[in-house]
């Protein structure tokens, strides 16, 4: 600690370029942490997704319907244990900008497929006695400051148009930071009992549980092989790996984000270079005293790198922190667009990590140059 | 007692023999020191004179272990320094030698009394021990008043004292001086000459400085010549340094 005062010496000794290299890790550790979570909200899906649980969708696309008669086919195959049923609704609560994913649900299966999902008991049970009953995750309800009994009016746009009146009986909760809090589920026989004839007894894709994870392949195998040459073929796959391709759908995000951390990154690391070395070349004669004083070639190393690693500790720091704080403002302009917007701790620690390379490898060539510095000759320039 | 023809004997504090010292600049070879001998007793003054390029700031650096010799040994209160390596080199700077520079060289961010504490920072002091001997050295100087000042808040006379309570402070075998007073006008450069002596004459100091200035150089015991790479002998006053073509 005792050469903890002439690190920082050193380090405050042009203000302003301390401040300048300060604010170029706060901005790239900022946007760091912005696309670390685009990137865990686009491959949330994945994330939250059971080891257990199959995605039965049409082979042709998702958006093409399969007969709701599969689902006790599908039950006769070993292993499986659950099957629930979805369709996308794709309405509109009051404005477009009001965008949550809406969802017509099995409830007599949900809660069994989907067990991360909480709904208190009172709250479902008075949902399955109301055939207009909605649930709603609590990200949803607290958006629109929805609570239990009110009537919520949604416009469709898929089946026919005219608005649907919903009456709100349940709250969910996830389980897990990481779970989708911003779905609306209604029953089926509402769906049903509304939609037009030629769609009647259709549905989006199933889900599905097996009894152990190692028969998923089996099992998404025997489906699809059961609906093989029907006039609605199937395809049955992980719900990590439907997650991962509906994400693909938007393009390559993950490229795509890893193209621009890594720019940010090299970036970051020439900026922070830079002004180790110009730092170091502007105290090329007062090394040479160091050095001439006593100072080993380690103790000049030590003294840059901690130089550079307090650049990055300060600058990286308060940009996780200016991201901690904005995040949330991020989720609330992005309209629920994207669900579970959330900085995780690991990805805190992460960029924390990020930075701290930064700081390390910045200061490396500096530190060498300087340990390897001549004394005769550095004095000599003066 | 100051010997140049090597018969000193191994009570010196410093032996210096044969020493060769050869650059090489672009594609020429310069050969600067040429088998140059120095005896130096302890709590001796000594001034090196010549012209520029004979070699003066070389031999400060080698008797300083800054630089090593292209052939011949420096050995310096029994410790042979040419064969030591870097790192024992480094550690063997610490302990034995104070270095005063004629651009004082302080660290600019450190106040005077930060400046003169760096090589204590590196020793087993406790801080009360540092602050201690630190405070010693800038009375000693006569800076006692302005330990908190940066270096830009001094005058070059004082900043010149703050190098040498720097110098002074871990107590080190001997000084090595480089134009101390290059940088000063007559009256500071007097008053630094006037330290210097003093820490020869009440602190039994051994010192080796390296000056243009006859005038400076006549306060030192002993003024040595450098002379086609070899000392030689050039007397105490003004006047018989002139004498040997050192103008």
């Amino acid at each position: 600690m005792k050469f903890a005062r002439i690190i920082w010496a050193n380090l405050v000794r042009k203000k302003m370029r301390l401040i300048l290299t300060l604010g170029s890790f706060a901005v790239a550790l900022f946007l760091f942490a912005f696309l670390a979570v685009v990137r865990d909200a686009f491959n949330r899906g994945a994330d939250v997704a059971g080891a257990d649980r199959l995605v039965v969708i049409n082979r042709t696309s998702i958006i093409n319907l399969i007969p709701l008669s599969y689902r006790d086919k599908i039950l006769r195959i070993p292993s499986v244990t659950y099957v629930t049923h979805n369709n996308w609704f794709g309405g509109i609560y009051q404005e477009e900008k009001n965008f949550f994913p809406q969802f017509v649900i099995d409830p007599e299966n949900q809660r069994q497929v989907f067990p991360e999902l909480i709904v208190p008991d009172d709250q479902w049970n008075a949902f399955l006695k109301d055939r207009q009953g909605a649930v709603v995750g609590a990200k949803t309800a607290e958006r629109f400051h929805w609570k239990i009994g009110d009537r919520i009016p949604i416009k469709t746009t898929l089946y026919g148009g005219g608005s649907w009146e919903f009456n709100l009986d349940g709250i969910y909760h996830g389980k897990r930071p990481q779970d989708d809090e911003t779905q609306f589920w209604f029953q089926w026989d509402y769906f049903e009992e509304r939609i037009p004839q030629a769609i009647k007894g259709q549905i989006g894709w199933y889900v599905l549980r097996v009894k152990n994870p190692d028969d998923a392949v089996s099992v998404a195998k025997a489906i699809d092989t059961e609906f093989a040459n029907s006039p609605n073929e199937t395809k049955t796959e992980t719900e990590s790996a439907f997650a991962a391709s509906w994400v693909k759908q938007f393009g390559n995000i993950q490229t795509l984000i890893l193209s621009i951390g890594s720019v940010v990154f090299f970036t970051l690391l020439l900026v922070t270079g830079n002004t180790m070395a110009i730092s170091v070349r502007e105290r090329t004669s007062e090394l040479a005293v160091f050095k001439a004083i006593g100072y080993s070639d380690r103790f000049l190393l030590f003294f840059v790198l901690a130089e550079a690693l307090s650049i990055a500790i300060i600058g990286g720091g308060l940009g996780l922190i200016f991201a901690f704080l904005a995040i949330p403002g991020l989720a609330a302009a992005l309209n629920g667009l994207l669900p579970s917007i959330i900085l995780a701790p690991s990805m805190l620690v992460f960029g924390f990590v990020v930075a701290l390379v930064v700081g390390i490898l910045s200061g490396l060539l500096p530190g060498i140059t300087a340990m390897r510095l001549r004394v005769v000759n550095a004095l000599r320039r003066v | 007692m100051v010997k140049v023809d090597g018969s000193g004997g191994n009570s010196s504090l410093i032996q210096a023999r044969d020493l060769d010292k050869k650059y090489r600049r672009g594609g020429e070879e310069i050969h600067v020191l040429q088998g140059l001998n120095l005896d130096v007793s302890q709590g001796e003054f000594v001034a090196f004179m010549g012209p520029s390029g004979s070699g003066k700031t070389t031999l400060l650096n080698l008797l300083g272990g800054l630089d090593v010799p292209t052939r011949g040994s420096i050995t310096v209160a029994g410790d042979e320094i040419t064969h030591m390596s870097a790192s024992k080199l480094t550690d063997w700077r610490a302990r034995h030698v104070g270095f005063i520079f004629q651009m004082y060289n302080l660290i600019p961010v450190l106040t005077a009394f930060q400046n003169v504490e760096l090589p204590l920072l590196l020793t087993k002091l406790s801080k009360a021990e540092r602050r201690k001997h630190v405070e010693t050295a800038l009375s000693i100087v006569g800076l006692a008043d302005r330990m908190h000042h940066f270096p830009r808040q001094l005058s070059g006379g004082q900043e010149q004292r703050v190098t040498i309570a720097r110098a002074i402070v871990s107590d080190p075998t001997f000084l090595l001086c480089d134009e101390p007073t290059g940088d000063l006008d007559r009256k500071s450069a007097d008053e630094i000459m006037a330290l210097i002596e003093e820490l020869v004459a009440s602190h039994h100091k051994t010192v080796l400085m390296v000056t243009h200035d006859p005038v400076v150089a006549s306060r030192a015991h002993t003024i040595l010549h450098l002379d086609k790479g070899a000392l030689v002998e050039g007397g105490k006053s003004p006047q018989s340094v002139t004498a040997g073509g050192v103008a």
